[in-house]
């Protein structure tokens, strides 16, 4: 049974459409990685998963809940929506860490406002809070950042941040984790500590859609590939189907381009 | 008491006008503007351009002219709201319009703080699932705090020296109280008005530093 179904998902940024008729589904523990140039699309559709953008077409369903309709407006109230977006998580390309919390407090911060709203929360408000406590610690330590856990984000480098981006997303235990080309602001030595992590999370069978320009690493960790270009899926499949036999001119162009490595810019 | 210690006690008592003045126009005109703020974000259109507008006539008018105003107007229109009689009365038109127009000033300065905020800021906290009030005060507030430290000073020592506005409508603050002096002749209270001033500057220089000193373990 599919997790997540993405049906005739479009949206519009005033006359442009950027996304249209965008349909796919995914499964538990599957991993799929988005790759297409700038401008494609990719961002705009993770962006409208975590309903940062409002999808102007189309209906997203997770666990048969149908938890977004354009043309049910009952499915978009504000205070469900909050969550609802909870059965995603997401990483950002900066990061977005809070700068005035540690490491821990940025991991910890979502799950202890989340907790006041438990009924349990006044009784049981120490234990709660010791296990977020907890949670926040072996995450970071999953990330291998256990010796950063007080450090505040300006005091760690950028692919440390992001690690902990990757933590604080884990925290709340979403069922699908959206990575926005997360190593794209990273310097080129720092790449690797953070696909290593999300390698990590691959392993784990945690159910993500990864949106990258990192091709190696795409090909590594991806169940399938979507290749996206002027707001469509043109093709997706198997990172060998997709990476060595494209049907499409069009992937075609687009992975010539890349691995000639010429006028290609990930921006 | 010989006469200079009359004169320094003169010169403290009216200084005291001038910190009350002080004192509760920064105790009302900080809270607000942050209502003036918000509604100069306000995605209500007509408030956005009600707020805007009176932020603009206030900044774009002298204090002195809204003192007057303030005092005179009421009256002067045969409202029957005028202001209690007496000093009273003169000190409760200066803290209106004093209220009223640092309230406009901050209230940009918060609106700068506020917009300053990276999106992202905002936006990590919504896909953490938290709501717009817990982004509010637990993410964006203390980075704009922190942001507006600075601004904030200036326009907190610029009100100290701008409470001597209030004699314009007869509020026996220190400086005319000094200049009562000086006109008869003696020369020394006014210098002695300005260490008044000054001490009260080097103090509010003091704690302001030590704000930005404490906010100072995060970066922005």
């Amino acid at each position: 049974m599919a997790i997540l179904e993405v049906k005739n998902l479009g949206k519009f940024f005033g006359t442009l459409q950027v996304l249209r008729e965008i349909n796919f589904s995914l499964e538990k523990g599957e991993i799929i990685v988005i790759i297409g140039a700038s401008g494609s699309g990719k961002t705009t559709l993770l962006r409208c998963l975590n309903f940062l953008e409002r999808p102007d077409k189309g209906s997203i369903i997770v666990n048969d809940e149908i938890i977004f309709d354009a043309e049910n407006p009952a499915t978009q109230k504000e205070n469900e929506v909050r969550k609802k977006r909870l059965h995603f998580g997401l990483v950002f390309q900066n990061f977005n860490l809070f700068p005035q919390y540690t490491a821990l407090q940025n991991v910890t911060l979502a799950a202890e406002m989340l907790a006041k709203e438990r009924f349990d929360y006044k009784q049981n408000k120490k234990a709660i809070l010791r296990e977020i406590q907890d949670n926040g610690e072996k995450l970071l330590a999953q990330v291998g950042l256990t010796d950063k856990l007080n450090s505040y984000p300006h005091q760690i480098s950028g692919g440390q941040q992001q690690r902990v981006a990757i933590a604080r997303a884990l925290a709340l235990e979403p069922d699908i984790l959206c990575f926005d080309e997360p190593t794209s602001a990273l310097d080129p030595e720092l790449i690797g500590e953070v696909l290593n992590v999300i390698r990590n999370l691959a392993d784990r069978h945690t159910t993500m859609i990864i949106v990258t320009h990192e091709m190696n690493f795409a090909r590594d960790v991806a169940d399938r590939i979507i290749f996206m270009d002027e707001g469509i899926i043109v093709e997706q499949g198997t990172p060998q189907m997709i990476f060595e036999n494209p049907r499409e001119e069009r992937t075609k162009q687009f992975l010539t381009r890349y691995s000639e490595n010429k006028d290609f810019s990930p921006y | 008491m010989d006469q200079a210690s009359v004169i320094i006690n003169r010169l403290s008592e009216s200084f005291l006008i001038n910190c009350r003045l002080f004192a509760l126009t920064l105790l009302f005109s900080l809270p607000l503007g942050l209502l003036i703020a918000f509604g100069s974000m306000s995605r209500f259109k007509p408030v956005r351009w009600l707020m805007r507008a009176f932020v603009w006539v206030i900044r774009g008018t002298p204090l002195m002219l809204q003192l007057i105003i303030m005092f005179y107007g009421p009256g002067l229109l045969g409202m029957s709201i005028a202001w209690p009689n007496g000093d009273a009365g003169r000190f409760t038109a200066a803290t209106v319009a004093f209220v009223i127009n640092y309230a406009c000033y901050y209230s940009e300065i918060y609106r700068g703080g506020i917009e300053s905020i990276p999106k992202g800021q905002y936006e990590a906290g919504q896909v953490l699932g938290m709501t717009k009030a817990q982004i509010f005060f637990k993410v964006t507030l203390l980075q704009v705090v922190k942001r507006i430290i600075p601004p904030v000073g200036n326009e907190v020592m610029s009100l100290v020296k701008d409470t001597s506005l209030a004699r314009i409508i007869a509020n026996k603050e220190i400086i005319m109280m000094a200049g009562e002096y000086s006109s008869k002749g003696l020369i020394w209270p006014l210098f002695a008005t300005g260490i008044y001033f000054l001490i009260f500057i080097g103090v509010l220089t003091i704690l302001f530093d030590y704000l930005e000193k404490k906010l100072s373990y995060f970066r922005t």
